[in-house]
């Protein structure tokens, strides 16, 4: 149902971000195939977020190289943030907006826009204004938003950390949704129970550094690093 | 003279629908809103650009602008003066002593405001919607008319400061205008003149019709934005 050539895989090589004088993400190296659901995992402050946005082209490294099959991938992978950012229209309204910055024909945002909404049960709410949605409502919408441009790979930032239990559910289906489609997953969480439920492998970060890259249940059942190690066990929190 | 007196006087002059009164009411409304459209159509693209664009000399522009939010009104008023002179640049347009010439003060004095309340709004809005607009393709022009239109109930009261700045001015209107009886004479150019002749009850009164006025109009805008903003949430 994608549009357009792959993309995938995506390789990452020598990644790495200084800010602040400090070496934020250090030399991180890995290749994301297709089909895989990755769950990038690490304690807070690890870099994770940073590698998102690396990856999703939102800033730029400070050395190494973020590399998409057959060169660019612009407007092909999209990417969900922790807070979405609602425009003051309606819910449909800003499915319109996002269509229109991806480029679509006016005449095919509509009827794409209503089958993003009924793909994902959000019919009731088109006609509400985004921003007086529920948490979980919106953060919904975003993913539906992200859907209906049709990306490839859909990179999403812990995106349930501010939602209640339902919320999240709703969102961990719709992530379902998309990885039987095709889309490929990159999300970070720091839920454990999330991660098993989704992770077919998992990103291991510490301190900028990438320390394990692994299948989902070799790391949660045998994690080669100490730092992994203690990370399960709830006691690295930093 | 006292209070009462003014009072009356106002009410007099509204309840026997003053045909000269009219006209002044009305020219003051014309000059005043026209200004403030001409201000707003060309400041909050202005503004928002100036919000987004990376440009060399976008410091100074900024600073240029929130300075001039303070320019007396009679130095605006005089530099349309010397441009619609018979010998200035604009001579041959032939608007001085004209309504127009009063607009072209008008959106002077109010221009700044627009340019400056405007840019903060878009830049603060820029902040917080950046990486969710770039990640759905938008650049940073392109988010111009986005942002312009997500922060429409802010940019609301920066038009209605320059609507109030515009409505109270007399310096401009008066340099350029001329206070010609029937054709540029204002509200406040007409309390200047009542106020120098000794007739404070007929000032007064033109003071409160102009206060009622910029009030009712600024009642309406306020209504009308929270109306709208409670249905766009
Ligand atoms: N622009 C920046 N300037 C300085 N430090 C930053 C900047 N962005 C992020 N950091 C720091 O980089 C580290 C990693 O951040 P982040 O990727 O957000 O961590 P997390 O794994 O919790 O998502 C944190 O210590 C954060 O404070
Ligand atoms: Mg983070």
């Amino acid at each position: 149902m994608y549009d357009g050539r792959p993309i995938l895989p995506l390789t990452v090589s020598g990644l790495s971000y200084e800010a602040g004088g400090k070496r934020l993400l250090d030399t991180v190296s890995f290749d994301l195939a297709a089909g895989r659901r990755t769950i990038v995992m690490g304690p807070n402050g690890a870099g994770k977020t940073l590698l998102l946005r690396l990856c999703h082209g939102l800033i730029e490294p400070t050395s190494g190289r973020v590399e998409w099959r057959g060169g660019s991938a612009v407007g092909r992978h999209a990417m969900l943030f922790q807070r979405p950012v609602m425009l003051r229209r309606s819910a449909l309204g800003n499915l319109h907006h996002a269509l229109a910055l991806n480029g679509l024909p006016r005449t095919e945002r509509e009827p794409r826009a209503r089958q993003a909404l009924a793909h994902f049960g959000l019919e009731d709410i088109a006609s509400q204004p985004a921003r007086r949605l529920s948490g979980g409502e919106q953060q919904r919408l975003a993913l539906a938003r992200a859907w209906a441009q049709r990306p490839q790979a859909l990179f999403l930032d812990e995106p349930t950390s501010a939602l209640d239990p339902a919320a999240t559910r709703a969102i961990e289906a719709m992530v379902q949704t998309c990885h039987a489609e095709g889309m490929k997953i990159v999300m970070t969480t720091h839920d454990m129970g999330q991660a098993r439920r989704l992770a077919d492998e998992v990103i291991f970060l510490h301190h900028g550094r990438l320390l394990e890259h692994t299948p989902a249940e070799e790391f949660f059942d045998h994690p080669r690093t100490p730092e992994a190690q203690a990370f399960i066990r709830g006691e690295l929190l930093w | 003279m006292n209070q009462q007196n003014a009072f009356i006087t106002a009410l007099d002059l509204i309840a026997s629908l003053d045909p000269v009164l009219g006209d002044i009411v009305l020219l003051s409304l014309k000059v005043t809103l026209s200004a403030v459209l001409i201000a707003a159509a060309i400041g909050l693209p202005l503004g928002a650009a100036l919000a987004l664009g990376r440009f060399p000399g976008r410091s100074a522009l900024i600073v240029v602008s929130n300075a001039l939010m303070g320019l007396p009104p009679v130095v605006a008023g005089l530099v349309v003066y010397l441009l619609l002179s018979r010998s200035g640049p604009l001579g041959f347009l032939g608007m001085l002593f004209t309504p127009g010439a009063m607009i072209l003060a008008q959106t002077v004095l109010i221009l700044p405001i627009v340019i400056s309340l405007t840019r903060q709004i878009v830049e603060d809005l820029w902040a917080e919607y950046e990486e969710q607009l770039r990640s759905l393709g938008s650049s940073r022009m392109r988010a111009i008319p986005t942002l312009l239109w997500d922060g429409r109930f802010s940019l609301i009261t920066a038009i209605l400061a320059g609507f109030g700045r515009a409505s109270a001015e007399v310096g401009a209107v008066l340099i350029v205008g001329g206070n010609i009886a029937g054709y540029t004479r204002t509200m406040t150019t007409a309390i200047a003149l009542e106020t120098s002749k000794g007739d404070l009850a007929l000032a007064l009164g033109l003071g409160i019709i102009l206060l009622t006025i910029t009030l009712l109009l600024n009642t309406g805008a306020f209504v009308a934005g929270r109306m709208a903003q409670r249905a766009a949430g």
